[in-house]
Formats: structure tokens, C-alpha cells, sequence
């Protein structure tokens, strides 16, 4: 034991990425000219050098087993000469030297169940949390939305005909861990109902300060309840945001008849065009209804379509929504305008309508 | 195991459709290990009574670290005592997500051996996610990791797993080198990556220009994304070319530039530069006619965040340009800055988008020595609250 110790290693830090990469990028590293999209889900990019990268991007939930990850390997060695990636939004990418083998490396992928795309003016993998797969805060499943999510707009992953990018995400609770918060369609789990308090453990479990600083409205004071010290929720000022649970497991929030989806519009991280945009409330509330979230999948469906209709090219959602104003898209879309709408959190002055600029 | 998968009736529908099924992977995992195959009854449990069946968590981990496992357990460890224990590990990524299939294969290995059989590629801030596993276990694994050279990453109020864009690899629009930046600060920071001392999490993500394919200004404490400040490089000859390919220059390019600064009269394309917003719009356009200036470094934003506590954030402006080349100093000697003001007053959870919203953006530039500049703001104040810093008295004398 005690040499065992001694061998022991901390802080060594990740591999260095350089043995990773394929030698055509070790070659051709910062000297990339231009790129071009040669089919949806097929890039090439071309060096200085006149050398060609081909990459293949593949639609991967990210969810993979260690067996999935062994059939990457397989398709690395037979084509890549064993190297591979993944990208920011888990997709699996595969970079070949050979345009031969791009065909081919296509064919292998859709043997296993993976189809390419996610390029160019499409809808790209949804970045997304752990759910019910794993997470004690979830309001919803998250990988179970995704996929069904996903089923459905298959065609502008593999097809490149919507007017400009579009970006959904995932959060299955407000703490976000997806940081949904600049999708052009964040779907983002919600609890409806305030934290049910254990009052015989949250003296055990919990910090009593730092549960009542947790709170974002101060909806929480320090409270004896039957002779014991807890805490008590003032439930007209609770918006269900969970971080209170988030410090103290005695106040769960979670509710099988509460709990659901909200669907949110119009943000974007790019800089391209226009600044990065939060997004903005669309459906206050979408019951769960698992395992394929109809209701869910429908609304998204809708906005895409109603945006892919109407937008000009290159115009993100929330572009396209600025420009029309948001009282057309809650119009176009059949969706009711309702008080969840309107912020009122810090700073709701700043999100109300400031002058005479509406449409009729 | 293999043929005792648990019945999944409303699972089974999640197989269906031309997505690759999460489920699936589940599934596949299952034949082996009987934590997959109890990960199985419980999410269908789950899928079935609309509701998650985890506990809050616990303090687990390896020795000598204080972050980057998540402890996990079921809430219903009887039913399904396979997945009692069921932590997460956070394995740091090589920058860029690039691997060797030799690699990937020695990871499974150890996960086939140790774990659940089940990952995450990746976690939504960038690690390898090691998805179940037993408390005891998690030295093993640790052990096994250090031979193949895989070492852990963050958890909890320390330095987040540092992440990028394939930058230079594979973008000829990286404005400086995101993956030798990325491992250059995971490296130094190690301790801070490893030892949560911090009054909240603090991401770093490095985007080599502002198309920000990492999100960074959405998603990180210290955004690094890249920049140049000269004049687009223009190739006259595939401007051309693409006007010759049917490409409404005008339409696409022109009409679509927020800063009004091109111009194109059917056969050339001109640019002032000094209106460019760095956009990037036009370069995504044609990518074979235009390029990135050639005096290329990096912005610093800071404090994003997602909405807890005090809501969502997209990072500011901290510095406009900076040269991002090895050591790195100018840059280190800011982060080192920021973090000792931001540790020694930061509230507990405080991230420092929320720390500089409390103290104000003027006191925190005073502290870490930056000085205000217009770029910072999108306007100056509306409000006439002013903190005047000083005041004369009438009967001082003047000297």
C-alpha cells in the first residue's frame, strides 16, 4: 500500500492533444486556407498546401456506451487511420485524407444507426443534460425529448434547406447545466409546485443561512416548526427555481404532476449578424408526457417550419422574430400570449415595449 | 446477464425513429453489466411514474482530489441494487476532443472493467463523462487512468474543465491556437482545477473567433474568443468566382453586415474596416474569398453564466484585444488578479458575473488595475446615481 502510494500521480493534467492528431492537421496546423460544404454533413477543408481534409460529421446522442465508442474506433481504423473527434455539441467526426472513403465511411455509419449531417443551414445535435438518467433535480427526461425531438426533425439534420442555422438545447432544470439560455429553441424542465419541506431533516441536512440566501426572492426565512429549527417557504414568492434543494436535499421540488417542459425562442451565442441573444419564453408549460412528448415535439416542429417559411436567408429565429415583432409570431404560431410572458424579475422594465414601434 | 434485461415497454418506443437511441446504448451496456441492465428498470420506472428516482448526491472521490466525481445514488437502492452507487466521473478531455482509436479503446477498457459501461461524449462542459460507478471502485479506476495518462476534472467552486474549439487544427478561422492555449492553462491550474477553494465554479472556454462554436460567451466565467483587428483579407479572383457561381453578393453579404461597412459594385468588394464589427458574417459566407485579418489575437469577456441565482448573463468586455502567445503571462497575470479579488470577497455560490454585479463593474476594474474603456458598455449609464469619487471642500486652500 504504502508504495503504492508512493508511485501514486495527481495533477498530471489531460494527454497532450498533439498525439491525437492526424498528420495531415499536424501538417497542416494554422495553415487552413478555406473550407467548403460538399454535401449536408460532408466538409472539406483545403491547406495552403493544397492538402484536403475531409470530415465527416455523425449524429451522436450523447449517451454512448463503451461498445458504441469500440465502433467508432472500428470506422476510425478502417478510414481515419485510427484518429477521430467529437465536436462541441456531441456529434461523433470522423477526418479522412482520402475522399474515397468518405462513401464508404458513410455507408458504415448508417449500418450502425448514425446518420450525418448537422453542417451548414441545419439543425445540429441537441445539447443536453443527464435527466432522469441521473440527475436528482430533473423536471423532465432528457435524453428521452432529445431523441424524440430529433426523430422528428431528422430531415434539416440531414438536409441543408432551412434559411440559416438552428440550435436547440436541453436543460432538465433551471440550474441549467446545458446553459440553454442562448438556443434559437431551449427546451428547459420546469417544476411547478414550491419545495415540499422535511422539517425533521433540515436541521440535519441543511445550512439554515445558507438555504434562506439561496433564495432568489427571499421567499425563504428561518422558521421553528413543531419545536424543531427549519425553514419556511412564503409560496405567492416562489418561481420553483430549485436552488434552495440545490443546497438542502430536505425541500424537494420535484413532482410527477407538476413537473414538465417550458419552450423558449429567438437566442443565439454566434456573433454572426447580430449580437448573442438570450432566449425568450414561448410555452410557459408542457406537462411531461413520456416516453415520446407528443405535444413537445409538435410545438418545435411548428416553430421551425414557421421560421423556415418565412425568414429570410441566413436569418436565425430570433433575427426573424425581431424583425417581425413578437406579437406576429405569437399570431403565426396560434400561441397564447398569457402573464408568464411578462418578466417580472430584476430589471422587467427593461424588456417592456418603450415605444410606438408595433405592427398592426 | 445478457438474457435477464429488464421488460421496457415504454423505453422500447424510445428505439424507435432514425435518431441514435440512447436507449439502445443502454441496452447494449446492460448484456454486460448489471448496473446498466438496473439503470434500465429504473428509468423505465421513472418514464412510467414521471419522476426521477436519485438522491442528492454525497461526497465522494479520489484521494488527493476534492473535485470532479460526482457522487450518485438510487433513491431506490433495493429495487435496483446495481445502481445503489452510480457516481459520475469527470475525465479531462485532450483539447479540441481529438483522440486515437487506441486511446478510446484503453478508456472502454478500464470502463468495461470498473464501471457502468456507459459515457458521456462529452459532458456539457467538455469532459469525458464516466457515467456509474461503485464507490469502491473509483480509486481503481483513478489507478488504471494514470497509467493511459487520463487525469480528472472539476467539480464543485473550483476551476471547470477548460474547453475549446478545434481551433488551428481544422479552422482556418482561429485567430490564435485554442487547443495550445486550452492545455497550457489546464496545466497550470491544476491545483485550482482539483481543489474546489473557490467561492463558485469558474469556466474557461476558448472560441478561436466569434462564430464561438463553444459558446463561450453564453457558457464561461473568462471568455477567450478570437479576433483580429485589421483589415479582412480579401482574395479578388474568388469573389469572382463565387458572383460567377450565382451568389447575390449584395443580398447575402452586403445587405446582412451590421456594421454597413462593405460595398460591392457587381464586380469588386471594398471594406472599411475601421466600421467592421467582427461579425463574421461575411466570412461564413465565403469562406474561399475572405478571410480574417492577419494581426489576430483574442478578446476577453467576462461573467456568463446560466439564471441561478441572480439570472442568466452573457459575458462583457473586459479587454478587446490581447496576443495570445506562450507563456501566456499578460493573461495568467489577469486571471490571477480577478481571482483573488473574487476569492477573497465573493459570497459563498457567488459566480464572478454576479460578483461584479454586486460591487459594480467600476469598483472591480479598480481592483484588478484595468482601466475603463467605452468598448466595456453598450451605452454609459442612463441613471444619474452617480459614486463621485471626490469632492472639495470650500475652505481648502488652494495650493
Amino acid at each position: 500500500m504504502a508504495e503504492a502510494m508512493q508511485e501514486r500521480r495527481t495533477d498530471y493534467g489531460p494527454p497532450h492533444y498533439e498525439q491525437f492528431l492526424p498528420p495531415i492537421i499536424k501538417e497542416n496546423y494554422g495553415k487552413w486556407k478555406y473550407h467548403e460544404l460538399l454535401k449536408p454533413g460532408v466538409l472539406v477543408h483545403v491547406s495552403e498546401s493544397g492538402a484536403k481534409l475531409f470530415t465527416v460529421r455523425a449524429a451522436s446522442g450523447r449517451l454512448v456506451s463503451i461498445d458504441k465508442i469500440r465502433m467508432f474506433c472500428d470506422l476510425a481504423d478502417k478510414y481515419c487511420d485510427g484518429y477521430m473527434r467529437f465536436t462541441s455539441r456531441h456529434n461523433a467526426e470522423f477526418l479522412l485524407s482520402k475522399s474515397e472513403n468518405v462513401d464508404p465511411l458513410i455507408a458504415d455509419l448508417a449500418k450502425i444507426g448514425h446518420p450525418i449531417g448537422g453542417i451548414g443551414n441545419a439543425i445540429t445535435s441537441i445539447v443536453h443534460t443527464q435527466g432522469w438518467v441521473h440527475c436528482h433535480s430533473a423536471a423532465t427526461d432528457a435524453s428521452g425529448i432529445v431523441k424524440c425531438v430529433m426523430d422528428d426533425l431528422i430531415e434539416y439534420f440531414e438536409e441543408t434547406k432551412l434559411p440559416g442555422k438552428l440550435r436547440i438545447a436541453l436543460a432538465c432544470c433551471l440550474n441549467m447545466c446545458g446553459a440553454v439560455h442562448c438556443s434559437d429553441i431551449a427546451i428547459l424542465g420546469v417544476h411547478r409546485r414550491p419545495p415540499v419541506i422535511d422539517h425533521t431533516k433540515v436541521k440535519k441536512m441543511c445550512e439554515i443561512p445558507n438555504v434562506s440566501a439561496s433564495c432568489p426572492t427571499a421567499a425563504i426565512r428561518p422558521a421553528t416548526v413543531d419545536g424543531l429549527p427549519s425553514v419556511e417557504v412564503i409560496e405567492d414568492r416562489c418561481m420553483f427555481c430549485a436552488n434552495c434543494y440545490t443546497v438542502c436535499p430536505a425541500m424537494p421540488l420535484n413532482d410527477p404532476v407538476n413537473d414538465g417542459v417550458s419552450i423558449w425562442v429567438g437566442g443565439k451565442v454566434s456573433n454572426a449578424r447580430h449580437e448573442p441573444m438570450f432566449s425568450k419564453l414561448f410555452i410557459p408549460y408542457i406537462p411531461n408526457n413520456p416516453p415520446r412528448w407528443p405535444e413537445v415535439t409538435t410545438a418545435i416542429r411548428q416553430i421551425v417550419e414557421i421560421w423556415a417559411a418565412n425568414a429570410n436567408k441566413y436569418e436565425r429565429l430570433g433575427e426573424w422574430i425581431e424583425r417581425i415583432g413578437w406579437p406576429k409570431f405569437f399570431k403565426m404560431t396560434g400561441v397564447e400570449f398569457q402573464s408568464e410572458h411578462i418578466d417580472d424579475f430584476k430589471h422587467a422594465g427593461l424588456t417592456f415595449k418603450r415605444s410606438t414601434h408595433i405592427t398592426f | 446477464m445478457a438474457d435477464q434485461l429488464p421488460s421496457t415497454p415504454k423505453l422500447d418506443e424510445l428505439e424507435k425513429g432514425k435518431w441514435p437511441s440512447f436507449v439502445t446504448e443502454i441496452k447494449m451496456a446492460a448484456k454486460r453489466s448489471p448496473m446498466a441492465a438496473d439503470l434500465l428498470g429504473q428509468l423505465e420506472q421513472s418514464y412510467r411514474e414521471k419522476i426521477g428516482y436519485w438522491k442528492h448526491g454525497g461526497i465522494v472521490g479520489v484521494m488527493g482530489y476534492g473535485g470532479g466525481v460526482i457522487g450518485r445514488y438510487s433513491a431506490l437502492p433495493k429495487e435496483y441494487p446495481g445502481i445503489s452507487h452510480f457516481h459520475t466521473m469527470r475525465i479531462n478531455q485532450p483539447a479540441g476532443w481529438f483522440y486515437t482509436s487506441d486511446s478510446l479503446r484503453k478508456i472502454c477498457d478500464i470502463w468495461e472493467k470498473h464501471g457502468s459501461g456507459l459515457t458521456n461524449m462529452h459532458g456539457s462542459t467538455g469532459d469525458i463523462i464516466l457515467l456509474g460507478c461503485r464507490t469502491e471502485e473509483l480509486e481503481p479506476v483513478f489507478d488504471e487512468l494514470q497509467k493511459i495518462d487520463f487525469d480528472i476534472g472539476g467539480s464543485g467552486s473550483d476551476l471547470r474543465t477548460p474547453s475549446c474549439c478545434c481551433g488551428m487544427a481544422r479552422c482556418e478561422w482561429a485567430c490564435y491556437d485554442t487547443m495550445a492555449l486550452t492545455h497550457d492553462l489546464t496545466m497550470h491550474y491544476q491545483d485550482e482545477l482539483h481543489r474546489p477553494a473557490f467561492p463558485y465554479k469558474f469556466k474557461f472556454k476558448m472560441s478561436g473567433c466569434p462564430n464561438d462554436c463553444v459558446a463561450s460567451i453564453a457558457r464561461s466565467d473568462l471568455s477567450i474568443i478570437g479576433i483580429w483587428r485589421d483589415e479582412i483579407q480579401i482574395d479578388k479572383a474568388a469573389v469572382t468566382e463565387y458572383a460567377e457561381k450565382g451568389m447575390d453578393i449584395q443580398s447575402d453579404v452586403v445587405n446582412n453586415c451590421p456594421g454597413k461597412c462593405i460595398n460591392w459594385d457587381g464586380k469588386e468588394i471594398t471594406i472599411d474596416d475601421s466600421f467592421c464589427r467582427h461579425c463574421m458574417h461575411c466570412i461564413n459566407v465565403m469562406p474561399k474569398a475572405l478571410r480574417p485579418g492577419k494581426d489576430r489575437g483574442a478578446m476577453l469577456l467576462i461573467g456568463s453564466k446560466a439564471p441561478i441565482i441572480e439570472g442568466a448573463f452573457l459575458s462583457s468586455i473586459l479587454v478587446p484585444f490581447i496576443k495570445i502567445e506562450p507563456p501566456y503571462t499578460e493573461l495568467k497575470d489577469l486571471v490571477d488578479k480577478i481571482w483573488d479579488l473574487w476569492c477573497e470577497e465573493g459570497k459563498n455560490r457567488e459566480r464572478v458575473g454576479e460578483f461584479i454585479q454586486r460591487v459594480g463593474l467600476s469598483a472591480f476594474l479598480d481592483e484588478i488595475e484595468v482601466e475603463p474603456i467605452p468598448e466595456m458598455v453598450a451605452h454609459p449609464r442612463e441613471n444619474p446615481y452617480v459614486f463621485y469619487e471626490d469632492y472639495e471642500d470650500d475652505d481648502e486652500d488652494d495650493k
